[in-house]
């Protein structure tokens, strides 16, 4: 990438089920930092990660991304883990990431990213929620993608985990990538922007 | 690398079939089910069974194909996978059709080629066995490309298999009459061929549409 | 924040020409019920039965026509993002359910004094089934699923695929009657129709075609209203 990425929106507005979910969102990122995203239950902060990664459509407002792949949509240079885990019980945890890094066309699976290699031949059914919660995040680098949308990554994580996920963050933003992260509580991560989601405007 | 994304989706449906049960084997045990209450209901006459075998067959086929397009996309939507899947290089329409490739792969078209020599259960004449291989394996794969149009329009309903049975049948008339006329022209005067060619032209259709009408209807739930 | 167009201009519209399309279809009735029940004269073969023509024959071409527009409507929703193209496909839909179901009865009723049985698997009748089923499918499909929004989006495509169904069912079910059919049973209408009998029908043809209209207005502007209540629902909720 020669010059750095920037992704920036404005003025977003969502509607679901003819509901208004939430308005006026304007935010810019650059290359390397992070937003956090707070409120409350049902401010938008899930909605919102969705509409970046094209799950969800803007009833209003404008998301522009700057200097990724000309050829590629946002939502194919982002990586989403949101709370549904993405994997299959019946199929081992190596299987399963297996499966999303060919898919998403990376080349080879990082099972050591979140220590899962002693599970690797284990049905994810066996697994504990944090365990799964691992597994769904290291999709993370199944393959490379700029820009990072975290729902409440770190539900279920202890904090040996969370500090894995944290120094995982600070070298993709070391790296030029660009993070979205929705936390309830405060996620502890230093030099991150924020936006809360609860206030109207 | 989007050949690779394809192979990488067909692999991991075909696993999942076969570790999570529930795909042909089920539905193998619905048609012996339907082989056996036939005569029961209609009685054991062998001249009577043996004319309307191949109907019988067809429709045991379509019906267990039927009961398994509920589930088609219903895991993929609840556990997230569907989220990842339409970030990926792979164009949607492209992912619900191996999806309902897949779903032919290991239901359609294992009971495509079982259930023809059951129909020995209701006395079928051996000379339509051929046909009806064909036309089955070739009405298999529409059946399972149409299922999928059921399966994303019910894909977020917790109720759907009703639905998906009002939904579909319309479109399984057309398989239905071809299917059968076709295995029945093998025995009489009239040759099978034109029921053979409209059969392939209503299968290759239903592959054109089919990806395009589930990828719609599975993006509207995901929204 | 609505970005529905609003539907003021419509409603003003429908409100002012209800009236008259009420007055019209009324008249029509009225006339094509006295000329095909009263005026026109019995059939040579068919003797008295055949008035159930005058009901029958445009029942089912409508309920043919209103499938057509269910798909039309989605398809404009599609391309255009007309506003009120949906809610104009989905208040559609009852009403040309129920001419198709005019359409199978009549025919019934049709079918015991000209084939001696209620019922006959003739192409039509077969083919006209296939449809009903199509129309109950796609109400379903609005039932069943709670968000509008969502329901549209799966109702489109419900709708644009049934359409393509509609004449390989056609095609399909009449390869079938050809295979099946015994030759003596009489096709209905005939080559020649005299045109002691064309007037009427095609009067009544006019007026179904204005009943659903009218009907279709009158649907239009209930599901507007929904809507409305709905939206001022979600806001009291919202604000709370």
């Amino acid at each position: 990438m020669t010059l750095p990425q920037r992704l920036k929106a404005e003025n977003l507005a969502c509607e679901r089920g003819g509901r208004l979910v939430f308005s006026n969102v304007n935010f810019t990122l650059n290359a390397g930092e992070m937003l956090e995203l707070r409120g409350a239950n049902g401010s938008g902060k899930s909605s919102l990660l969705r509409l970046l990664a094209g799950l969800n459509l803007a009833s209003a407002g404008l998301i522009s991304y700057e200097n990724g792949s000309p050829d590629l949509s946002l939502a194919e240079q982002a990586h989403y883990i949101g709370h549904a885990d993405a994997n299959k019980p019946a199929l081992t945890v190596s299987e399963n990431l297996n499966f999303w890094t060919t898919f998403l066309g990376g080349s080879q699976t990082q099972l050591q990213a979140f220590n899962l290699e002693v599970l690797a031949d284990d049905q994810a059914l066996l697994l504990s929620s944090g365990q799964r919660r691992r597994l769904a995040l290291s999709r993370l680098h199944c393959a490379h993608r700029p820009v990072w949308l975290l729902d409440e990554p770190d539900v279920g994580l202890d904090s040996a985990s969370r500090l894995i996920l944290q120094n995982h963050i600070a070298r993709h933003l070391d790296e030029g990538g660009i993070a979205l992260v929705a936390t309830h509580a405060e996620f502890g991560f230093k030099a991150a922007k924020t936006l809360n989601m609860g206030e109207r405007q | 690398m989007m050949r690779g994304a394809a192979f990488a989706l067909i692999k991991r449906d075909m696993l999942l079939a076969r570790k999570q049960g529930g795909g042909a084997g089920a539905a193998l045990g619905f048609i012996l089910a339907v082989m056996v209450l036939v005569p029961l209901a209609i009685g054991p006459e062998q001249a009577l069974l043996q004319r309307i075998a191949p109907g019988m067959m067809w429709l045991a086929l379509l019906l267990a194909v039927l009961l398994t397009s509920d589930r088609m996309f219903q895991q993929d939507f609840e556990d997230g996978s569907l989220d990842v899947m339409s970030m990926g290089h792979l164009p949607f329409e492209l992912v619900t059709l191996i999806k309902a490739l897949a779903h032919w792969l290991t239901v359609g078209l294992p009971l495509a080629l079982i259930t023809p020599p059951l129909g020995l259960l209701l006395n079928i004449d051996v000379y339509q066995m051929p046909t009806l291989w064909g036309t089955m394996i070739l009405g298999s794969l529409a059946l399972s490309m149409l299922a999928s149009i059921g399966g994303a329009v019910t894909a977020g309903l917790r109720r759907g298999g009703l639905l998906v049975s009002l939904l579909i049948l319309p479109f399984y008339v057309p398989v239905l009459i071809f299917g059968v006329a076709a295995a029945t022209a093998s025995l009489g005067p009239t040759s099978s061929t034109p029921a053979l060619i409209v059969l392939s032209a209503i299968t290759l259709m239903s592959v054109v549409v089919a990806p395009w009408a589930s990828a719609t209807a599975l993006k509207a739930y995901l929204r | 924040m609505q970005k529905f167009a609003n539907p003021a201009l419509f409603l003003k519209l429908a409100n002012a020409a209800l009236p008259w399309l009420v007055a019209i279809t009324a008249a029509l009735f009225v006339a094509g019920l006295y000329a095909g029940l009263v005026t026109s004269p019995p059939d040579a073969r068919q003797g008295e039965t055949v008035r159930i023509m005058y009901i029958h024959v445009p029942a089912a071409s409508m309920a043919l026509f209103i499938y057509v527009g269910l798909a039309f409507f989605s398809a404009i929703a599609i391309i255009f993002r007309h506003p009120l193209a949906d809610a104009a496909a989905k208040s559609a839909a009852p009403i040309g359910a129920v001419y198709c179901f005019l359409a199978l009865a009549t025919g019934s009723l049709w079918g015991k004094p000209m084939w001696g049985t209620w019922w006959v698997w003739d192409a039509r009748l077969t083919s006209m089934f296939v449809l009903m089923l199509l129309y109950l499918g796609y109400i379903a499909v609005w039932n069943s699923i709670d968000d509008p929004h969502r329901a549209a989006a799966i109702a489109r495509v419900v709708a644009i695929v049934g359409v393509i169904n509609v004449p390989i069912v056609k095609f399909s079910v009449n390869w079938w009657n050809t295979l099946h059919q015994p030759a003596s049973i009489l096709k209905m209408g005939g080559p020649s129709i005299d045109s002691s009998m064309l007037w009427p029908l095609f009067l009544m043809a006019l007026a179904y075609t204005m009943l659903f209209l009218t009907l279709l207005l009158i649907a239009l502007r209930s599901e507007i209203a929904t809507r409305k209540l709905r939206q001022i629902r979600l806001t009291e909720i919202g604000n709370r």
